[in-house]
């Protein structure tokens, strides 16, 4: 079996006249489950439209399940969710998974559609139109239709958001499930006691990584009592290291925070 | 073609529940014609000239603004980045977009064509080559949307396109003024225009002209059906900013 489901290699992604992603390397080892943390606008989505193949103007190796990130081979057997709900909102949650179970190619389309819709706990909506549904119950439909296809790799960019506690610890058993069953999962997360879950945790800050870590290893690294606080000290550490030698040059270092 | 399928019938799920587009795209027509029979009903030669030009215009119309801001709005609402990830080809969206607006502008060229026929249009010609060149007309509004809603950011935008893009085309199609009294560089501008051949193609069915006279006209329609198509094609990114 493989080693790694994505290998990054020096990842450049410039948007517009700014480069997002500067110089990032990491792996996804295969079959575990690995959280993506960091502040909004730190890169994660980024980082994850660069690893499902949409993502304009990427320099550098990703390489996804053996292959170059995008390629054709590789949509049957990767998932991908976006930050918003990305399904259709005026077609009911089994018309929605249907479709996307057909763009799969899944053989069996009615088993993996009602396996989804009970993966994501829709039971008794699956007639009901999407834009009619609760923004908990719309981006499960959209994690559902990310799952319908059983990809070997799944890309979710922040799943359980807006979610009760309840839920996400539900969701959270799933992700545990399906990476047990060998399956890879990259989720990013703001909330930070879902790192705990994770097997490894990827912290980034201004397109770059902060720390490729466990979440034990964060822990006593920065000593905190919690994950929170182990992320918070690690960003403030980070944001300490890039001030420190601008404070000579106080007009850039203005600039710089501003950003 | 399976995928190309499946998109056509997710599309024509969508507008099964959305039954303001199907009024407009079926009953608007139909009441700007009826409307237009009631105005000149002491003279019937005006809808028997003017009704054929009318039941291809009105249909190209509606469609190229229901289609370019349907394929915006799956561009933004994340739903087309997420289609790029799956195994769908850029060949097969817009094919499924086309199919499905194909199915409903078939129905739409024969309820518009009938209830003109119904309020009193006389056609010289054919009446079967009038719902023919009616339908073409439809789907070049169709694909033309399709290519449009490449080059708009918002829905906004996309309803801005269809003044920009069709209204010139309206003014130069023959329709306010015979093409060859037009200024020469009008005139020359009409024939790059895909409106002026659907124009034509009517003008001359409605003079009682027959299939030969009109293969020409017809034959330049297809031609900028597959030229849109193509430009859709070719405007679909895989990979975005």
């Amino acid at each position: 079996m493989r080693k790694n489901a994505v290998v990054i290699r020096d990842l450049r992604v410039v948007r517009g006249d700014r480069t997002v992603i500067d110089g990032l390397r990491l792996d996804v080892p295969a079959g575990s489950v690995v959280g993506l943390l960091g502040p909004s606008g730190s890169g994660k989505t980024t980082l994850m439209r660069a690893v499902v193949g949409v993502q304009d103007k990427v320099t550098g190796t990703v390489e996804v399940l053996g292959d170059a990130a995008g390629s054709p081979a590789l949509r049957r057997r990767v998932g991908y969710m976006t930050q918003d709900a990305s399904v259709y909102a005026d077609l009911t949650v089994v018309q929605n998974l249907r479709y996307f179970a057909a763009l799969a190619g899944v053989p069996s389309p009615g088993k993996a559609v009602a396996d989804a819709v009970a993966v994501v706990d829709l039971g008794g909506h699956e007639k009901q139109r999407v834009g009619t549904l609760s923004g908990g119950e719309r981006s499960r439909v959209s994690l559902a239709a990310a799952l319908v296809g059983d990809p070997e790799l799944l890309v979710l960019d922040e799943p359980t958001v807006g979610l009760d506690p309840v839920l996400r610890r539900d969701l959270w058993t799933v992700f545990r499930r399906l990476s047990a069953e060998g399956r890879t999962l990259l989720v990013s997360s703001h909330v930070m006691d879902e790192a705990t879950q994770c097997d490894r945790l990827l912290l980034m800050r201004a397109g770059g990584l902060v720390a490729d870590t466990t979440p034990d290893d964060l822990l006593t690294s920065t000593g905190a009592p919690d994950a929170e606080r182990a992320f918070l000290a690690l960003i403030d550490a980070a944001n300490a290291v890039e001030t420190a030698p601008a404070e000579t040059l106080p007009a850039e270092t203005n600039e710089e925070t501003a950003r | 073609m399976t995928l190309t399928l499946a998109t056509s019938g997710r599309v024509l799920s969508q507008l099964r529940g959305d039954h303001r587009t199907v009024a407009l795209i079926m009953l608007l027509p139909c009441l700007l014609i009826g409307l237009i029979a009631w105005m000149f009903h002491d003279q019937p030669q005006v809808v028997d000239q003017f009704g054929p030009m009318l039941v291809g215009l009105f249909p190209l119309i509606v469609m190229f603004l229901v289609t370019s801001v349907a394929t915006l709005r799956e561009r933004q609402s994340g739903t087309l980045e997420r289609l790029m990830t799956t195994p769908i080809r850029k060949g097969d969206f817009v094919a499924g977009y086309g199919l499905a607006f194909a199915t409903l502008a078939l129905v739409q060229a024969l309820v518009v064509v009938g209830f003109a026929v119904l309020v009193g249009m006389d056609v010289a010609g054919p009446l079967w080559l009038v719902v023919v060149v009616a339908l073409l007309d439809a789907i070049l509004g169709c694909t033309l949307g399709l290519a449009a809603s490449a080059l708009a950011r918002s829905e906004f935008q996309a309803v801005q396109m269809m003044p920009a893009i069709l209204f010139p085309q309206l003014i130069t199609c023959g329709l306010l003024m015979p093409r060859d009294q037009m200024p020469e560089v009008l005139e020359w501008l009409s024939r790059v225009f895909p409106l002026t051949y659907a124009i034509e193609a009517m003008t001359s069915l409605a003079a009682g002209d027959d299939w030969s006279d009109v293969r020409g006209a017809v034959g330049v329609i297809v031609l900028f059906i597959v030229g849109a198509v193509v430009l859709g094609i070719l405007t679909l990114r895989r990979r975005t900013a």
